[in-house]
């Protein structure tokens, strides 16, 4: 690797990423916000926000002024220290969760060895902000919010737990960074080999970070807001900053132990090698559809907006473009893997955090039982057979000389099947338990 | 002295750590009890063990306004009530006070009644299938029956201005002759909407997760919702095939066939079925009613001012949430004397202590969806 590559991107880069991370993820979330609102309306036959900016594009940041100018109302009642103190442990909490996720073989913030444990972790301990805010508000539907956040988290963890793990044992280590690798190394992510596992970490990350249907602790229809009833104002922006860092945090994660992270589609595979130019291509298309659109602008600025826009995608397009066209071994064409590593690794991301808004407005809410029920007897014990069969595959691989090719398909088969079961003695006993009330 | 009245579980069977009841409430401002109805849960963990609706947040004191205004004159404050459903009321009220005055609308006026009684009766339910499932946490279909409903409110607001409150109806008969593509736009609607209905139902009624939410809950028997005085959807869904149309029918509703939908369990997702079809069988006869709108007058020969002989009537109609009943007294003056309204939400509204009990927090809002009030209508 080019020396000036290597030195920017031991010393300088984490130090970027780290102000890009404080600096920009809230700005990111507000993105991401108007992104579930822009999919939500597209769902629901409207058209979302369209007045602050050409197609609402700058509302994040009216939002974001209008929390900032807010009145922050502590209630009489509440522990005011705590009540204070609880958000920020939230966000903290959310964002340390980020700095050993790898975007791309260059953006990382620190390479730890014991990498996803410390992800996992520490994104478990914003849960605290959860449950200090709510019980330190006094409030009734703050203190049930935050009980079903626990409640929810201490369940759903061990799920998602289990799934890591049958991931890591495919990778044979905690570092982010080289579990990527080891995806790269097996020439197929770990979403092929265990796509089980997969399910498993989906539907567990999306209880854990609160989402719908597993959005109980902020049940709107049934506890106002949860635990951030008594909330208003920033501090309440703070939990919401650490609700979507924490859906950016559970999509890292399943893009790095899943999708592959940083990889390509096909990225050993020479006849696949066009799809390097994919990266520019829909950059292009992205910033030609804002061209498309500047005229069709009520108003001068906007259409100079829309322009800008354009012209800013165009941009990334070159940026994207360049190493390819570069000639070999130039400085500029060794920067392809970091650069177009971060554009799969984002678009990983993205697609995933798609997934969560797309199960959001697909699906009417679980109650707490019924939650609870489908953690403990069906999502645990598969969770527990999964690894048992990832085990098993890679004994069968290693000791008795099978192929990945029969290997994984069969324990897959298994674990499927024990999932049927699961399935179905849970609906028998379902059916046994007759839920009534007293009379 | 409210807690006296209300016949809560006692502590020994409410906890078993010895851990005290919270009592919540809910209301009324919160975002799922349906304008201001007021909720007082006691609590045993999440599990409800008693619960008190407090009414009158919305007591704007229509049946003593009557008492003061011609007869004519209060026919718009009946719009008020359930004012998710204005025709209906409106077609009560009118019914009553011919009734009382011993005139009859002509069969044109009385065809066209229908019609909007009909589609209103839709509007209604596609605004509770939002709601309702919107409590439940589906938040797509609220914006597909709200998308539904704005035709049927054009539909209104071409025949009478109104869209809401509309007053569509007089004493007699009707102000307005129908126009010129009422039947058009009726057909227009009513053609693609069995297709709508069916994808309400591609989004609910085979999801898990709302056949979860729904099945077993607030369970009503037959006997219980007789007893409760229960009418219109709830009771049907408990298998009780009661439908003022078809038991004592009005307007022009012997002339149309359609069915009386029924549940066998008298829960939540019966209930849920039951008006999906009622939806259905509402567009089966406004498509009958438009294929044959009788010609001919649309005002009765009911005179200018109203002086009915005095006496009293009751007069109840199938409004969309059940039995709408008017009864009103006459001493011979141009105003009434009393008139005391029988809305069918307060009625079906008693019976959600009976029907919460032992369930969760989170049933609390599926039930009061499902019970389908209007508080405009409760607290009058």
């Amino acid at each position: 690797m080019h020396a000036v590559i290597q030195y920017v991107i031991s010393i300088w880069v984490p130090l970027v990423c780290m102000l890009v991370i404080v600096g920009v993820l809230p700005l990111c979330t507000g993105y991401i916000v108007l992104m579930e609102r822009k999919v939500m309306a597209d769902m629901q036959a409207r058209l979302g926000p369209m007045r602050v900016g050409p197609h609402g594009l700058l509302q994040p940041i009216a939002d974001a002024v209008k929390l900032l100018l807010k009145e922050d109302i502590i209630p009489d009642e509440a522990d005011k220290a705590i009540f204070w103190f609880a958000p920020l442990i939230s966000v903290t909490a959310g964002m340390l969760a980020i700095s050993p996720l790898a975007i791309g073989p260059w953006f990382q913030i620190a390479d730890l060895n014991v990498g996803l444990l410390f992800v996992v972790g520490i994104s478990a301990l914003g849960i605290f902000g959860i449950v200090l805010g709510g019980w330190s508000s006094n409030s009734h539907y703050s203190l049930l919010g935050a009980l079903r956040s626990a409640a929810q988290l201490v369940s759903y963890e061990t799920a998602a737990g289990m799934a890591v793990v049958g991931a890591l044992l495919l990778a044979g280590t905690l570092s982010t960074r080289e579990i990527v690798a080891a995806q790269g190394d097996y020439g197929t992510w770990f979403i092929f080999a265990a796509p089980v596992g997969f399910f498993i970490y989906v539907v567990a990350s999306i209880a854990e970070t609160n989402r719908a249907p597993f959005d109980l602790p902020e049940a709107e229809s049934e506890l106002v807001a949860g635990y951030m009833t008594e909330y208003s104002g920033f501090r309440w922006a703070l939990y919401f900053l650490a609700e979507y860092t924490n859906m950016v945090v559970v999509a890292s994660i399943a893009t790095t132990l899943f999708l592959g992270g940083w990889l390509r589609p096909f990225a050993g595979t020479r006849a696949f090698n066009f799809l390097d130019y994919f990266p520019s291509a829909l950059m292009i298309l992205v910033g030609a559809y804002c061209f498309y659109r500047a005229p069709k602008q009520p108003v001068k600025v906007q259409q100079l907006f829309m322009m800008g826009l354009g012209l800013a995608f165009f941009g990334v397009a070159l940026i994207l473009a360049a190493p390819l066209l570069a000639p070999k071994g130039s400085l500029v064409a060794s920067a392809m893997p970091g650069l177009h590593g971060a554009f799969w690794f984002l678009l990983k991301v993205g697609s995933y955090i798609y997934l969560f808004m797309w199960l959001r407005f697909t699906f009417p809410r679980y109650r707490f039982d019924q939650l609870m029920r489908l953690g403990w007897q069906f999502l645990i014990p598969l969770s527990i057979v999964n690894v048992m069969g990832i085990g098993l595959a890679l004994v069968l691989h290693r000791h008795w000389g099978w192929s990945h090719w029969t290997a994984f398909p069969l324990t897959t088969i298994l674990t499927l099947l024990a999932a049927g079961y699961l399935g179905w003695a849970g609906e028998k006993k379902d059916k046994e338990h007759v839920f009534v009330g007293e009379q | 002295m409210a807690d006296e009245r209300i016949p809560f579980a006692t502590h020994a069977e409410s906890t078993v750590l010895g851990a005290d009841e919270i009592v919540l409430n809910m209301g009324p401002q919160h975002p799922s009890t349906h304008g201001v109805l007021r909720v007082k849960l006691r609590l045993d963990g999440e599990k409800v063990i008693g619960s008190e609706c407090v009414i009158g947040y919305l007591h704007r004191g229509v049946e003593k306004i009557a008492e003061h205004r011609t007869y004519q004159q209060f026919a718009p404050y009946v719009d008020r009530m359930d004012y998710v459903a204005a025709v209906s009321n409106g077609l009560g009220y009118c019914e009553a006070v011919e009734k009382l005055l011993g005139a009859e609308a002509p069969p044109r006026a009385r065809v066209i009644r229908v019609i909007l009684t009909e589609l209103q009766r839709i509007a209604s339910h596609l605004f509770w299938l939002g709601t309702h499932a919107l409590d439940i946490g589906a938040l797509t279909p609220l914006f597909y029956c709200l998308r539904e409903r704005e035709e049927i409110l054009k539909i209104f607001e071409k025949y009478c201005g109104a869209r809401l409150t509309t007053h569509a109806f007089r004493i007699g008969g009707l102000q307005y002759e129908a126009y010129d593509e009422l039947e058009k736009d009726v057909e227009r609607f009513c053609q693609p909407f069995d297709k709508r209905v069916d994808d309400y139902e591609s989004l609910l009624t085979e999801n898990r997760i709302w056949v979860g939410r729904t099945k077993g809950i607030g369970i009503l028997t037959a006997a219980e919702a007789i007893d409760y005085g229960a009418s219109g959807p709830v009771i049907r869904a408990s298998g009780v095939k009661w439908d003022i149309r078809k038991a004592m029918p009005y307007a022009a509703y012997d002339q149309y066939k359609f069915e009386i939908p029924t549940g066998k369990n008298g829960d939540t997702y019966d209930r849920y079925i039951v008006r999906l079809e009622e939806m259905r069988q509402s567009r089966l006869i406004c498509l009958q009613a438009i294929e044959n709108i009788p010609t001919g007058p649309i005002m009765g020969k009911v005179g200018k001012v109203l002086k009915p002989p005095p006496g009293e009537v009751y007069h109840a109609i199938e409004a969309p949430k059940g039995e709408l009943g008017y009864y009103i007294v006459s001493d011979g003056t141009t105003q009434p004397y009393r008139v005391r309204i029988r809305p069918p939400s307060l009625i079906n509204l008693e019976a959600f202590d009976k029907m919460i009990r032992g369930h969760l927090v989170a049933d609390v809002v599926a039930i009061i969806g499902t019970l389908d009030i209007v508080l405009g209508e409760v607290d009058r």
